[in-house]
Formats: structure tokens, sequence, C-alpha cells
């Protein structure tokens, strides 16, 4: 039978959800023998190349380049889920958006105490996406299923809703798991 | 001293330099100069021993009460549904019009500040308004000229008042255009009443008697709650206290609630002899009304009548000649916060604090006002203990239903030939109260405001009590035009706009609700969106700390159980899952006009 796909990304986050995936140490053994990875950072596959059962978005959508790529996920995986606090809620890139966006980018670019910028620009190269009003969680911009919060979720926690998921039972995350103080 | 320092120090004198008279200090200082500025909250602070941010918090919580100058005639228009339903939009534009500015603003003269204010307990007369402390109500936009007119030549809201309303509104210390509207005058309520009959048989009696005849009459609190008050009241008598209080609750903010209006205008010697009773049934010598900020018209009246009561003996020292039972109140004004009503924000407003709910418990009953053992009950709720003293409580429960004796004041409003004030019977169907109130194209009806429940036609068999419809008086009527949707989402405005921000659920829960729901109304929300929002409710009610964010998700909740079709109309489906109420246009828009370029990614 074939394995299930899955896919990862990152959005507006720091990699540190991924690094947490990658903290299961040697149940990433096991996990390859479940599934076959498609796009993802971890394998550096770039494009879908499959339809995905699982799809783990990591980070909130702050530019558009971020929209894109999650409604390709949404497109490509039957489901998705946020992992961690930026992709449920934003977290800390969201912080800024208690400020008009004009104030962030001066601060950024022009103001900011360690800026050297003597053309007095705002980074506009047509290659550069470009940033959103405010930073969006990601059930704001497409349909998601599941939610595991955390700054990142523990391994153990990735693990256990990850397993349950591939093998079709109900995701139950004890409170152990989701405690973080 | 300045003449400015000199004023402020004499204000906080008059009250002892006591802080917990904050909110009368704060009100005195915006009589005299039309705001609390940050020099006069120091001197505030100076002057009562505060901390400056604890006289801040005052100035900043309530709506009434503003750092920053506002007009000398400050112009609040009511702007809850019921007005809505009758053309506040044109009342609103011509206010706009006739005065240049638009609501939130302030005349560059310095004379005129427009505002937005939820029910000020006119619903049966909207569109109405507040001017400084003078009511104007049945507005349109030719009386708004009219009135725009009279401020601009005289200054003086009162001349706006020309004929009189009915019974004590044309009191010389009231002088109100208000109308009672007071349509079915009840055996409890609205009575005739002799002074003194209740409070001679009360005294006649010991005090657990008299709790045990409160007990008898299975009295309920009639603020909306039900809450047993002989109960109460044992509570209260058995706790440890140097000294207790009775209080009065006259807030009255639930939207569409006016009856505590007409109660106060026309029956407040039944409801002070209540207060003296619960007074003597508890052991208490002091009383408290808090009276909301918006029936300030009504307080010299009000304050007469306790004064003619002093004189009578009703009230004082040695009452009715009875040794060593002494009984005095006062008033506490308001200054518009709807949660005040909550019987411990009500408590901490009263200590001079915001208006923020308290833990519980304690409860009041233990620890209320000042730490010490307090009763708060209703304005109708005292007028019942009156009743139920003068005569009986066997008389008292013959009226009503088994769980609810008695009788109800209810406050009908919207859509209806004869709205008004009416005291029914406990148990009364809503079909009855309908047919009585002369409604005869209707859609719903809220029952106790945006607090309680929507009722559509598959519930007007039910009846008004504790157990089935519950309600602190307010019925909103609402014909087939009315959209019930848009009435939901400005029930959640209310609630965003009122919670006092103390605890998460309830402060950024209602946001996250009225986001949802303005998506959905908006063409953007989908079918999942409906069991976000349900969800969503349930925790901000089961998480909430007080009463207000308890019930704040209900016109949600019950609109989606019961009209429900309305919202499923407004759903779309995203063939691919996405979000339909995200858009990436408008969320680069700002950026685009940053940097100067268009989005090449987004296809035009
Ligand atoms: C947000 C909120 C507002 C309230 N407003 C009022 C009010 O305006 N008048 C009132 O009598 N009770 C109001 N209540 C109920 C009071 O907390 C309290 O239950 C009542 O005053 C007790 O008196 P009763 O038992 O005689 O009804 C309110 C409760 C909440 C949660
Ligand atoms: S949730 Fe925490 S660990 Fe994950 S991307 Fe955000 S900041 Fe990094
Ligand atoms: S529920 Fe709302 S109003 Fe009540 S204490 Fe919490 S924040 Fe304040
Ligand atoms: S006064 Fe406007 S709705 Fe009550």
């Amino acid at each position: 039978m074939e394995k299930p796909k899955v896919a990862t990304t990152s959005l507006a986050g720091c990699f540190g959800c991924h690094m947490s995936l990658l903290d299961i140490d040697e149940r990433i053994l096991q996990l390859i023998d479940l599934v076959d990875f498609n796009k993802s950072p971890i394998n550096d596959i770039k494009t879908f190349t499959a339809r995905c059962a699982v799809g783990l978005i990591e980070g909130g959508c702050c530019n558009e380049e971020n929209v894109h790529v999650l409604q390709l996920f949404r497109e490509h995986c039957d489901i998705l889920i946020s992992v961690g606090d930026c992709a449920t809620m934003g977290g800390i890139p969201a912080w800024r958006n208690t400020l008009p966006l004009k104030e962030c980018l001066d601060e950024a670019y022009l103001n900011g105490p360690t800026v050297h910028n003597p053309s007095g620009l705002i980074p506009n190269d047509p290659e550069l996406p470009l940033i959103l009003n405010k930073v969006y969680p990601c059930h704001e911009v497409v349909k998601i299923d599941y939610f595991i919060p955390g700054c990142p979720p523990s391994a153990d926690a990735l693990w256990a809703a990850l397993t349950a998921l591939l093998s079709g039972k109900p995701v139950d995350l004890p409170y152990e798991l989701l405690k973080y103080d | 001293m300045s003449e400015f320092e000199n004023t402020i120090h004499t204000i906080c004198e008059s009250y002892g330099g006591d802080r917990a008279r904050m909110m009368d200090i704060v009100r005195d200082v915006h009589e005299k100069y039309g705001c609390c500025s940050g020099k006069a909250m120091n001197l505030i602070a100076r002057g009562t021993g505060a901390h400056r941010v604890e006289v801040q918090s005052v100035v900043t919580f309530y709506a009434f009460y503003s750092e920053k100058p506002k007009g000398r005639v400050v112009i609040r228009l009511c702007n809850d549904i019921v007005d809505t339903m009758f053309g506040i939009e044109h009342v609103a534009r011509a206010f706009s019009e006739e005065l240049g500015i638009g609501f939130g603003e302030t005349t560059a003269d310095g004379r005129f500040t427009l505002e937005y204010t939820p029910c000020i307990g006119m619903s049966d007369q909207a569109p109405a308004a507040l001017i400084n402390e003078v009511v104007v109500t049945s507005l349109s936009s030719d009386s708004v000229r009219g009135i725009v007119r009279t401020l601009r030549e005289s200054g003086d809201p009162q001349k706006l008042v020309r004929r009189l309303g009915d019974g004590n509104n044309a009191h010389k210390l009231v002088r109100a255009m208000v109308q009672n509207g007071l349509r079915k005058k009840g055996p409890v309520v609205f009575a005739e009443m002799e002074s003194g009959n209740a409070l001679r048989k009360a005294l006649a009696l010991s005090p657990v008697e008299v709790i045990r005849d409160i007990k008898t009459a299975r009295l309920r609190g009639r603020g909306g709650a039900g809450f047993p008050a002989g109960m109460k009241w044992e509570f209260t008598r058995a706790a440890d206290g140097d000294r207790k209080f009775v209080m009065c609750n006259a807030d009255e903010g639930e939207p569409g609630t006016f009856k505590d209006r007409v109660i106060l205008t026309e029956r407040a010697d039944l409801m002070l002899e209540g207060m003296a009773i619960a007074g003597y049934a508890i052991g208490a010598q002091e009383g408290i009304i808090y009276l909301r900020g918006e029936y300030a018209y009504l307080r010299k009246f009000l304050e007469n009548v306790i004064e003619n009561r002093r004189r009578d003996g009703f009230l004082g020292k040695d009452i009715l000649g009875k040794k060593g039972f002494h009984f005095d109140v006062r008033i506490q004004l308001g200054a518009g916060a709807y949660v005040c009503g909550e019987e411990t924000a009500l408590i901490s407003s009263c200590e001079g604090l915001r208006g923020d709910p308290k833990t519980r418990p304690p409860f009041p009953a233990q620890k209320g006002y000042l730490e010490q053992p307090t009763v708060v009950n209703n304005v109708e709720t005292f007028c019942c203990v009156a009743r139920i003293l003068e005569k009986g409580p066997g008389w008292f429960v013959e009226m009503g239903s088994k769980g609810s004796p008695g009788t109800k004041v209810l406050s009908i409003s919207g859509d209806c030939n004869s709205p008004g004030v009416y005291e029914f019977p406990m148990g009364v169907t809503m079909a009855e109260v309908l047919r009585e109130a002369g409604a005869d194209d209707v859609q719903a009806v809220q029952v106790g405001g945006p607090s309680r429940e929507i009722v559509g036609p598959e519930g007007f068999e039910r009846v008004i009590c504790f157990d089935d419809l519950a309600t602190g008086g307010a019925i909103v009527i609402l014909n087939s035009s009315r959209n019930i949707t848009e009435m939901a989402r400005k029930y959640m405005d209310f609630f965003v706009e009122e919670s006092c921000g103390y605890c998460t659920p309830c402060r950024v829960g209602n946001v996250l609700m009225m986001k949802k729901l303005e998506d959905i109304l908006d063409g953007k929300g989908q079918l999942s969106d409906l069991d976000y929002l349900h969800d969503l409710a349930e925790t901000v009610k089961t998480a909430s700390r007080c009463g207000l964010g308890q019930a704040s998700p209900n016109p949600i909740l019950t609109t989606l159980e019961r009209f429900r079709p309305f919202y499923e109309k407004l759903l779309r489906t995203h063939p691919k899952n996405f979000d339909p109420s995200f858009d990436l246009r408008a969320a680069v828009a700002e950026a685009e006009g940053l940097v100067g370029r268009k989005s090449a990614a987004i296809e035009t």
C-alpha cells in the first residue's frame, strides 16, 4: 500500500516548530516508515508532486507569498494542521498588529538604531512579496482542520497528533502534552 | 492656592475627603469644568489620599466622565435597536448637519459634543437623547432642527422641555417631557399606597419574622435573575459585620428596560418603604440607591421624597417611634456604565472605584459595600417587599405562578400600538402580553434584553416567570420587516462596548464573535462559522467572571437556535476551502501604497 504523504511549510514562523518536529529523535525513522514527505523544507522539495494526506503549517501569514503558499497547501492537502502559536494565532510576528504598517517599516528600514540605509528607501524590489496590513492566523485565510498549540508544540505532542491522525484514531492530546508552564 | 485648586479642594472636602465618594467628586468636577483634566486628577488624588491612577481609572472607565474637555452641551443620542427601528438615522444625520460635526466630535467653539449612547430607558418614546441631564424624546429630523436652534440661542437644555410629561414627570423638581406610559396598573407595584402602612406592620414583627414573611411570599428578585430575596436577607442578617447596608439597584441598564424609571417616578415611596423594611430585617442602618446617570433628572425629586420621609418619621432615627431602629438612605449616581447594574460592580462603583465586578465568593451578603454584609435588590423587589408586609404573604402568593408569585412590571417597546409599562401577574403568556400591547405583526420578541433570549412565534405560549421566560422587564417586539441578524450584531456591539475588560473570554471573545458575525452579515461567512460561533459562545459563557460575560453570547446563541435560516441564507461555501472573509487585495493595499507598486501576484 502506498504510504500517506505529508507536506510541511514555514510561513511567518521561526522554524522552531520544524525543529520541534525533528526533536522526535529516533522516532523520525518510524515516521519515515509511516509516511512520505512531499513539499517540505525537511527534504527541500519545493513543489507539490502529489496530493497529500496532511499538511503541517508553521507560522501565520505576514505577506502575500505566505497567503499563496497556504492556499496551495489547502488545495493539495486533505487535512491542514496549524502547528504552533504563530500559525494558530499569529504569535510573535503578530505583535506588529498593534502598530500601523508604516511605523513598522519606518522603524525596520529607516529609523531603527542599527539601521544603515543611506538611500532612505523602503525595500521595494518586485521580487519581494508585499507585506500584509497585519499578520493573519492561518484559519483566517483558509479552513484549518486542527490546531496544536505551543511555542513550539513539544515533539511528543506533534508525534501523538500525527500518529493518531495517520492511524485514523481520534486525536487525544492529554493535558500534560499541552501544558507549558 | 489658585482658584482651580481651591475649587477642587472644596469639592473633595464636601465629601470629607473620602475616596469612597470618588464618583461624586469626579461628577462635581465635571459639573464645574466639563471634564476632569490631568491637573484635576492630581488634586483629587491629593484631596482624597487616593493614588493618582485610582482617580484616573474612575475618570476613564465611565462613559459620562472624560479627561478631555467636552462641549458645554453634550448630546447623547440613544442608538439602541428600538431607536434604529424608529428612524434614528434621520435624527442622527439632522444632528450632524445642524451642528456640523460627526458623532464623537466636539464643535470648534467648544459648545457642543455629539455622541451615541446605549439605551437610556426611554425605549417606548424612541428615538430619544440625553442632552446634559435633560431627556428629549420622540425625536424626528424636524424636532432636531428646533432643538439645535434653541440650544444655540440659550445654551440651556432645560429650555427644550416645552410640554411636560404625565404624573410626577411634571413635578416641579422633575420637569421632564418624559411620559410614564403606564398602561396597566397591577395590585402590587402600582396600586395606591399610603406611606407607613407596610413599615408599621413590619416594625410590629421581629426582624426574623419579617424575613419569614418574605420567604413565605417566595419573593424572587425582580432585577432579572430571580434570586429568592428572603434567603439573601437571611444570609446578610446572619453575617458578621460592624455595619450592614441595603442597596437599591436603580441602574436599569438592560436595553429595552424602563420600568424602574416609572416606578421611581410614581412609586418612590413604596420602594423606600421596602428599603427601610429591609434595613430593619437585616439590621442595617444605611441604604444607598444606585441611580443610573441617565436618570439624573430624577435626582432632586427623589431627594425630596427622601427628605419628606425623614420629616414624616419613615427614615432617620427611631423610625416610627421604634427605639433603636435607625435607617437612612442616600443616592449614588452612576455615570453611564451598564456593567454597574451587576451587583458587585455596583458596589465597586459606590466605593469610588471602576465599575469592575468582584470575584465571588465572598458574596455581598458576607462582604459587600466597604467589605460589610450588604443586600442588593432591584427597585421593584423593594416595592414587592413593602406590599407583602402591608397585605401579607398569603395575599401575595395568590397571584402569579407557583415558582414566581406576585406580579411583574414589564416595559414593552418596539413594534406595537401601545408601548409602555404594564404590571402583569407572573405566569402571563407571551401571546397575552402581545395582545394587550397591540402587536399584531410579530416576527420575534426579545425578552429580557440582549442578556436573555429572542423568542419566535413558536414560543408565544411560553409564560413570563423566572422558570420560563425570565426577564427583568424588557420586552422588545420586532415585526416581520425587522432584520434579526442585524439586531444580534447591534447587541453584540453593546456587550463589546460595555465589557469591563477584566477577563479575557468576555473582553476578547465578544470581539471575535462580533467580527465573525460581521463577516457573515457581509456575505463572507461559511457554514463552519456557525460552529465556530457556537463553540466560542460556550467558552465565553462558561469562562467569564460575571453575569455580563456569561450572558453576552445570548444574542448570537438564541438567534442561531431559533432563526438559523436567517444566517444560513447569508453563508457561502468556497470551492477550495479558502476563508471567504479573507480579502488579499485589501490586505496588501496599504503596502502597495507604501512601496509604490501594485502586487504582481494578484490577478485583477
Ligand atoms: C451586567 C449586569 C447588569 C445588571 N443590571 C441590573 C440592573 O440594571 N438592575 C437590576 O436590578 N439588576 C441588574 N442586574 C442584576 C444584579 O446583579 C442583581 O442580581 C440584582 O440587582 C439583585 O436584585 P434582585 O434580586 O432584587 O433582582 C444586572 C446583572 C448583570 C450581570
Ligand atoms: S510557534 Fe514559536 S516555535 Fe513555532 S514558529 Fe512561532 S515562534 Fe517559532
Ligand atoms: S465577564 Fe466581562 S464584564 Fe464581567 S468581569 Fe469579566 S470582563 Fe468584566
Ligand atoms: S432609550 Fe433607546 S432603546 Fe431604550
